[in-house]
């Protein structure tokens, strides 16, 4: 197939003022493999490009190639500070091809788990950014409870990142005696945590310095780029899924969705800071009333049999043996299913001819979208500010390039 | 629970604003509809597609002033072979709609509608890269995940899983 050659993208100062500098992607304030392209007027950036797909694995092309139910622990890989979630977003959208219901104690504990991921996720949010800025100790103080939380991940899956616990039709295990109480220590003490970050950030004058009036996006260009999560609620755009569209269970909890009109990095910080309490707060009301039951579907089909059946039954071994070897065919069809993680809308879009291997599995990655805002914030700003944005939009490039 | 059958008729969709609204517009530019586990999809014409995503971001009714995403299937090797699918949102009225372009194999190519949001640049580079699709319109339509010279679009289906070794 014969391919157009073009050179690798790089952008022609426009004057005899203006020179061009490269950002990444190894630049430690990056997040990741960002290259950014900066055009540069003394210190003040003209213009800028990003550049990504350093890190592209083919994670679409891979789901492809498996059955539905192996997919599990690929979409881990795609977001690796929230992989609850993408297991999450993965098996709604295939339950929702196959029709399965979902019972109560599984979603219960979904819900759980990813607030779980999305305090484990703002965790690290705030510690990089804030040692981005220079606020050295606040990384040190987060990563002191993001430890607790990877504790009770370990806990529940075996993992500490690459968790694969939730499974098409309900959860892997059963979760281990004490994880509750675990989780209800973690939950008494967060808030405490949470107060010592802002004592840190909140009203320090440098913290202030750095990010008030920094990145501003105003609430028209956050719809039009894109944006998407705490950046476009920064903005003042009132929209968070959980909310508005629920999903697993998330109408029964009660949460305030944090909003901001400022549009600038400390008004991400804030609304991202309040979230994490909300995230507490939602974590302590699914600790009071956990249902009981089963933790699977009742879809033999779909849903691999207990052990103790698999080894007394025959026909559970039969199913056994029939998922693992040929897995399950999911009825023809196509779904888009959103879900709010910690940096925006993630959907997945799965698409079923009849077969046990999804036809296409795509995701929308909310960092990619975000991405997408950062040139719009920094254009007309200096390069200092570069580094603030960017951990402003909490980008994760695992997600960026799939 | 069971899966209600999807509905595929037209006369029995066309009372649902998005449809209706595109029906008032240009009764031509849509191909066919489809209701399937709450989802709701419109089919469009290749060259309608510009004017409906503004027309629908636009009307005060429908208000999908957010593009959620745009992403392509490739149905090889049946004819007409490609999907150009795009999810919108309104975000006032938390619905979502799907709309698609069905583009034939030997020319893969759509207007772009990045007039009409700009987010959709990122995305469309990606369908080109990927798929092959051409974007006619787009400022920057250039690979994105993939090297620049990279050979061929990793997610046609006639490209092996494991490349071309």
């Amino acid at each position: 197939m014969p391919q157009m050659f073009t050179p690798t993208p790089t952008l022609e100062g426009t004057g005899p003022r203006t020179m061009t500098l490269n950002m990444g992607p190894q630049h430690p304030s990056t997040h990741g493999v960002l290259r950014l392209l900066l055009e540069i007027d003394g210190e003040t950036i003209v213009r800028m490009m990003p550049d990504i797909g350093f890190l592209h694995t083919g994670i679409e092309k891979t789901c492809e190639a498996k059955f539905y139910q192996q997919g599990v622990p690929l979409t881990d890989r795609i977001d690796y500070l929230c992989p609850l979630t993408n297991n999450l977003c993965y098996v709604l959208a295939v339950e929702r091809l196959l029709g399965l219901e979902i019972p109560p104690r599984a979603q219960w504990l979904r819900v759980m788990l990813n607030e779980l991921t999305r305090i484990n996720s703002h965790l690290v949010w705030l510690g990089s950014h804030a040692l981005d800025i220079g606020a050295m100790s606040v990384f040190l103080y987060c990563f002191r409870e993001r430890e607790d939380v990877l504790r009770i991940f370990e806990m529940v899956s075996g993992q500490r990142m690459m968790t694969s616990y939730f499974r098409i039709g309900g959860l892997a295990l059963e979760p281990p005696l004490g994880m509750f109480d675990a989780v209800r220590k973690f939950v008494k003490r967060f808030p405490s945590r949470v107060d010592e970050y802002e004592n840190l950030l909140t009203s320090n004058p440098i913290w202030m310095e750095r990010t008030k009036k920094v990145a501003y996006l105003s609430p028209e260009d956050a719809v039009a780029l894109g944006a998407t999560g705490p950046t476009l609620r920064a903005s003042g755009i009132d929209i968070d899924l959980r909310r508005d569209m629920p999903y697993t269970g998330y109408e029964k909890f009660k949460f305030k969705v944090p909003v901001s009109n400022d549009g600038d990095v400390f008004a991400r910080y804030m609304v991202r800071v309040q979230e994490l309490r909300q995230s507490n707060e939602i974590v302590r009301q699914t600790l009071e009333g956990v249902p009981e039951g089963p933790i699977k579907a009742d879809a033999p089909k779909v849903v691999l049999p207990d052990r103790e059946k698999m080894k007394t039954q025959m026909e559970a071994l039969i199913y056994h043996f029939k998922i693992v070897t040929e897995g399950f065919p999911v009825p023809a069809g196509e779904v888009y299913q959103a879900v709010e993680s910690p940096r925006g809308e993630m959907g997945y879009y799965v698409v079923s001819d009849g077969s046990p291997k999804p036809y296409r599995v795509h995701v929308r990655a909310p960092s990619f979208a975000n991405l997408q805002a950062l040139p719009t914030m920094c254009e007309g700003r200096l390069i200092a500010d570069v580094v603030a944005a960017i951990g402003s939009i909490d980008i994760v490039l695992g997600e960026v390039d799939r | 629970m069971l899966l209600a059958p999807a509905i595929t008729d037209l006369e029995q969709l066309k009372e649902r604003p998005p449809l209706a609204r595109l029906l008032a517009w240009d009764a031509g530019a849509v191909e066919a509809a489809k209701f399937d586990r709450d989802e709701f999809t419109i089919v469009v014409k290749r060259t309608a597609i510009r004017q409906a995503c503004a027309l629908l971001r636009d009307d005060p009714a429908l208000q999908f002033n957010f593009l959620a995403d745009i992403t392509g299937v490739d149905w090889y090797p049946s004819e007409p072979r490609f999907e150009v699918v795009y999810h919108l949102l309104s975000i006032p009225r938390h619905q979502r709609l799907r709309l698609k372009v069905r583009l034939a194999g030997d020319d893969p190519s759509l207007e772009s509608i990045t007039s009409v949001w700009p987010s959709a640049n990122f995305f469309e580079r990606e369908v080109y890269d990927l798929f092959g699709v051409r974007f006619s319109g787009h400022p920057n339509l250039r690979r994105i995940m993939m090297p620049e010279d990279w050979d061929g679009h990793p997610l046609r289906k006639d490209y092996p899983v494991e490349g071309y070794r």
